[in-house]
């Protein structure tokens, strides 16, 4: 299957994303989403990636020229019907999911694979609402996905392997790198990330050692770029909660649970970065108490 | 920088003998730093042990309460242990969790600190609980890292792949178990369980069949 038209249906930090990947490789995109202002944002967002590139000498201002020229964006679902491939980047939420595919799969000729980039939910369930659950894959981009490689890719209990194959192809096709994965909570990387952070965050509540001791460890004793309390508090602690309430309430794995102390913290307003204060405190974006 | 003298007791695994903690090492008497795996023994002998800034002894699983003794979450003195982090067979980091008790006084820490330090070393300091830091957050994700590859979640690679290129890990999972000794994972992992009875530490399946496998 030849895919030329990709659609990236919300364009959220993820969607936008996603849309530079696509246009940026060459395939005609097209953005949807009915709010004209997000649109708008990323329409901004966009232009400032690609200044960048251009001042960073990775691409020419010609070939921004080109790229853009690829790049198209609508309020009206209507104009998705020319996609080979559409991406869903919408809300973390079931319904929000299956109300657009259902509507995707009344305006999408037959032979279009529907993919969501969800990160926690069941592809198998989100393909059980579209109407056409044997081309629903999951696509599961990695933030900022304009600058990471990485997508996990799953297919649904009833995926077809033409459907699948055709996607990792586009996959690769964009620049990225697929890896296969099964349509389980969290893929790999949720799957691991969520309940090894609610591991550092238990050693910070159960008092074993301050946030910047446990991050300096990680760091130095095992090479990884961030501390998992850093990290956290640049992702958000209301996005761990959501993570947690996803992954548990799938596996009701006891890593899974939120920990008492995150609910704490969102309740006094440390939600990390951008509240100004999470497990540290930041001021004008630089750290202190580390 | 604090002064310090060194003890070497039974195999000294973590530290080379060209090591600046060694090589920084004198004869003062102000602060003693005892490494090897005979040092929670070799330090019951240290008579002056009290007159001392700081004395620093190298653990191993051990708590720093089984060589100092507890009381009424009151314990704390000038005797501090550490371990200098290294998974298996793999080369040690450069990172030290320093342990202490809830009254050690801060002087002793800053001690600590400079000690390490000035040989190069980068601190962690931590309360006096099985694993300290790294192992305790380590161990569980790579149970089910193994358990998940058992359960055909991904391959092997994909699953390296994906947490070196999805979270910029310098190495996956599976790959680092491989390379640093699966058996030793499980002996870590296995005190892990005895201790907190908790199911994320129980050793995977993999690392059993490596440990009963190991020497055979």
């Amino acid at each position: 299957m030849d895919i030329k038209t990709i659609g990236i249906a919300g364009c959220g930090t993820m969607g936008a994303g996603i849309a530079i990947v696509a246009a940026r490789a060459g395939f005609r995109t097209i953005v949807f989403d009915t709010r004209i202002d997000a649109l708008e944002k990323a329409r901004k967002q966009t232009s400032g990636f690609f200044s960048k590139s251009v001042e960073k000498g990775k691409l020419t201002r010609a070939q921004v020229d080109n790229i853009t020229a690829n790049l198209n964006s609508t309020t009206q679902i209507d104009d998705l019907a020319q996609c080979d491939l559409v991406v869903e980047a919408v809300f973390e939420d079931l319904k929000a999911k299956h109300d657009l595919f259902a509507a995707l799969n009344k305006v999408c000729p037959a032979h279009t694979i529907f993919a969501s980039n969800t990160s926690t939910l069941s592809i198998t369930e989100i393909a059980a609402g579209s109407g056409r659950d044997d081309r629903v894959v999951g696509m599961h981009f990695c933030l900022p996905a304009q600058l990471m490689k990485l997508v996990e890719m799953s297919p649904g209990i009833k995926t077809s392997d033409s459907a699948f194959h055709a996607a990792w192809d586009c996959c690769v096709a964009l620049g990225q790198k697929p890896v296969k994965t099964k349509d389980n909570p969290g893929f790999i990387l949720n799957y691991f990330l969520v309940p090894f952070n609610n591991d550092a965050i238990r050693l910070v509540e159960s008092g074993v050692a301050e946030a910047a001791d446990i991050d300096r460890a990680i760091k130095v004793g095992l090479g990884y770029p961030m501390g998992p309390l850093e990290l956290l508090d640049l992702v958000g602690l209301d996005t761990q909660l959501l993570l947690c309430e996803a992954l548990y309430g799938m596996t009701h794995e006891p890593r899974n649970a939120c920990p008492p102390l995150v609910k704490r913290m969102i309740a006094a307003g440390h939600l990390g970065r951008k509240t100004g204060r999470g497990f540290y405190a930041y001021k004008n974006d630089a750290m202190f108490g580390g | 920088m604090t002064e310090y003298s060194i003890l070497q007791t039974g195999m000294a695994r973590n530290f080379a003998k060209d090591h600046s903690l060694i090589t920084n090492g004198g004869n003062s008497s102000d602060a003693m730093v005892i490494i090897g795996s005979e040092a929670a023994i070799a330090f019951k002998s240290i008579r002056d042990r009290a007159a001392k800034i700081v004395v620093l002894v190298e653990l191993d699983k051990e708590g720093l309460g089984e060589i100092t003794g507890e009381g009424r979450a009151l314990e704390g003195s000038n005797v501090l242990g550490f371990a200098r982090f290294r998974l298996g067979d793999g080369e040690p980091s450069n990172l030290v969790e320093v342990v202490r008790q809830p009254k050690t006084p801060h002087a002793v820490i800053d001690a600590a600190k400079d000690i390490f330090t000035a040989a190069g070393l980068q601190v962690a300091l931590c309360n006096d609980f099985a694993g300290r830091i790294i192992d305790r957050l380590v161990r569980p994700y790579y149970n089910a890292a193994l358990r998940r590859l058992d359960e055909g979640l991904a391959s092997a690679d994909d699953l390296d792949t994906t947490l070196k290129l999805g979270l910029g890990y310098p190495e996956g999972p599976i790959s680092l178990l491989e390379r640093t000794g699966l058996h030793h994972h499980f002996d870590v992992s296995q005190a892990l369980f005895d201790s907190y009875g908790e199911s994320a530490y129980a050793p995977a399946r993999r690392a059993r069949v490596a440990k009963q496998r190991q020497g055979k």
